[in-house]
């Protein structure tokens, strides 16, 4: 274990009981939500953290393709990976919110649309992983399903908020913009942000070193393979 | 490039096999959609282009898995990767291919199309084509590039529309919004906004596929 696994492991979880203490003791319920509100921190959290991880996932993509090093297919992978796990926890947390707050579970919300696409692109990139014939051609696959789920993106997001925008029935009501007035409101925030960010690198460690070791593995058996009669 | 889309065209020429397969696939959705949205409802024209967009969408998605395939089948694929050519040409010439198929399966859908929904015909010809024509193209690229991904997968028939269909989503967002609009009688001014998307997205995938080409059939 090198120093940084070290650190990170017991900042994670002083973090995330930190925020824990600050989400259910410490932070004032929201004068119009009341407690619901509170589920927001947790959700900001884990946008945070999809859209890092997805963000990963088409910078890896695009140096995988260019350099063709294994370790830019790790990356991409892991990130994939955790980025549809802090997806649909978002999802969830967001629904929710939503329920109470909105009287729906889901509604077609520009960010709503947009961010259950991404949901869809990304759990293709892990099939297709899982598909491919060959890991080292997954691979490739993969990076180029990755850069044009980035590439993509732009477009998505346009299509969405000018397909909604053209109706009036557009839901507004933005969770930022309701404010965070009190002060423990931002610091709750800032926080549980930052522990769910600790989270994700340390299982971004994780699941890279755990794709480094599978690379062995594979690397060991097919040295092996050709020497059994 | 040329070539290979002469090539196919001669195929296709000979055997009509894919226009033939578009077209009555095509047809079938149509009619079954028309069974699920009351065709003589006076709410017919805000249906109407959903059902046009996804017969298109569901024959065009098994007709590419279909371009491909042909390729793979007696290895020819393995032949037009040896001839002295950059792949992205080759990547080019198969979207064009299929790009033609699907315009002239549309050709023949498009009036089905206005019988069935009872909508006036020179009109909803003149305004659906440009729209027809950007989402056919967009389409066409990257239903190619994917096809060509989903064939180096198992379950591939499946593959296709599970990698492009979230990709297209604008694409189909945009088309659907502008055949809409332009059947409710809005000018072209009002749905410029989406032609442009549209042309943008055909734009983005043309030149992605262009580039990635080399790397999906590479072995």
């Amino acid at each position: 274990m090198n120093p940084t696994d070290r650190l990170l492991l017991p900042a994670t979880l002083a973090a995330m009981l930190g925020a824990l203490y600050l989400i259910f003791v410490a932070v004032p319920s929201d004068a119009y939500q009341g407690p619901v509100q509170r589920i927001f921190y947790v959700h900001m959290a884990m946008w945070l953290n999809t859209f890092t991880a997805f963000a990963i996932v088409g910078v890896a993509s695009l140096l995988y393709l260019w350099r063709r090093e294994a370790r830019w297919d790790h990356f991409g992978r892991a990130a994939a990976e955790l980025g549809l796990l802090f997806c649909s926890l978002g999802l969830a947390t967001g629904s929710i919110w939503a329920k109470p707050i909105w009287g729906t579970w889901w509604t077609w919300d520009p960010r709503l649309t947009l961010t259950l696409v991404l949901w869809m692109i990304y759990a293709a990139y892990l099939l297709l992983r899982t598909l491919a014939t060959e890991p080292q051609q997954g691979a490739t696959l993969a990076a180029i399903l990755g850069v044009s789920g980035v590439v993509d993106l732009y477009l998505i997001n346009r299509a969405v908020y000018w397909w909604r925008g053209i109706h009036p029935a557009v839901i507004v009501t933005r969770e930022g913009s309701s404010g965070l007035n009190d002060p423990l409101m931002r610091v709750t925030l800032i926080v549980c942000m930052l522990a769910f960010f600790l989270l994700f690198c340390w299982l971004m460690r994780l699941r890279l070193r755990a794709a480094r070791l599978q690379d062995s593995v594979d690397t060991l058996r097919g040295a092996l393979a050709p020497a059994a009669p | 490039m040329l070539a290979i889309l002469w090539k196919d065209l001669l195929i296709e020429l000979r055997t009509k096999e894919t226009f033939v397969s578009l077209l009555l696939l095509g047809l079938l959705i149509l009619v079954v959609l028309t069974f699920a949205f009351d065709p003589t409802s006076p709410l017919r024209a805000a249906a109407a282009p959903g059902a046009l967009w996804v017969a298109l969408i569901f024959a065009g998605t098994l007709a590419m898995n279909r371009s491909l395939l042909r390729e793979r089948e007696h290895d020819c694929l393995d032949g037009l990767l040896l001839a002295p050519l950059d792949r992205g040409t080759i990547f080019l010439a198969k979207t064009a291919a299929n790009f033609l198929f699907m315009v002239a399966a549309q050709v023949v859908l498009l009036p089905l199309f206005v019988l069935f929904f009872n909508l006036p015909m020179v009109a909803t010809i003149a305004t659906q084509t440009p729209a027809l024509l950007l989402g056919l193209l967009g389409f066409a690229a990257i239903g190619t590039l994917f096809a060509a991904v989903s064939l180096r997968t198992r379950a591939r028939e499946v593959m296709l529309p599970l990698l492009m269909l979230p990709l297209a989503a604008p694409l189909f967002i945009a088309g659907i919004q502008a055949s809409t609009q332009l059947l409710a009688g809005q000018p072209f001014a009002a749905v410029a906004h989406w032609l442009r998307l549209m042309g943008a997205f055909d734009v983005v995938f043309l030149v992605v596929g262009w580039l990635a080409f080399e790397y999906v059939v590479e072995e």
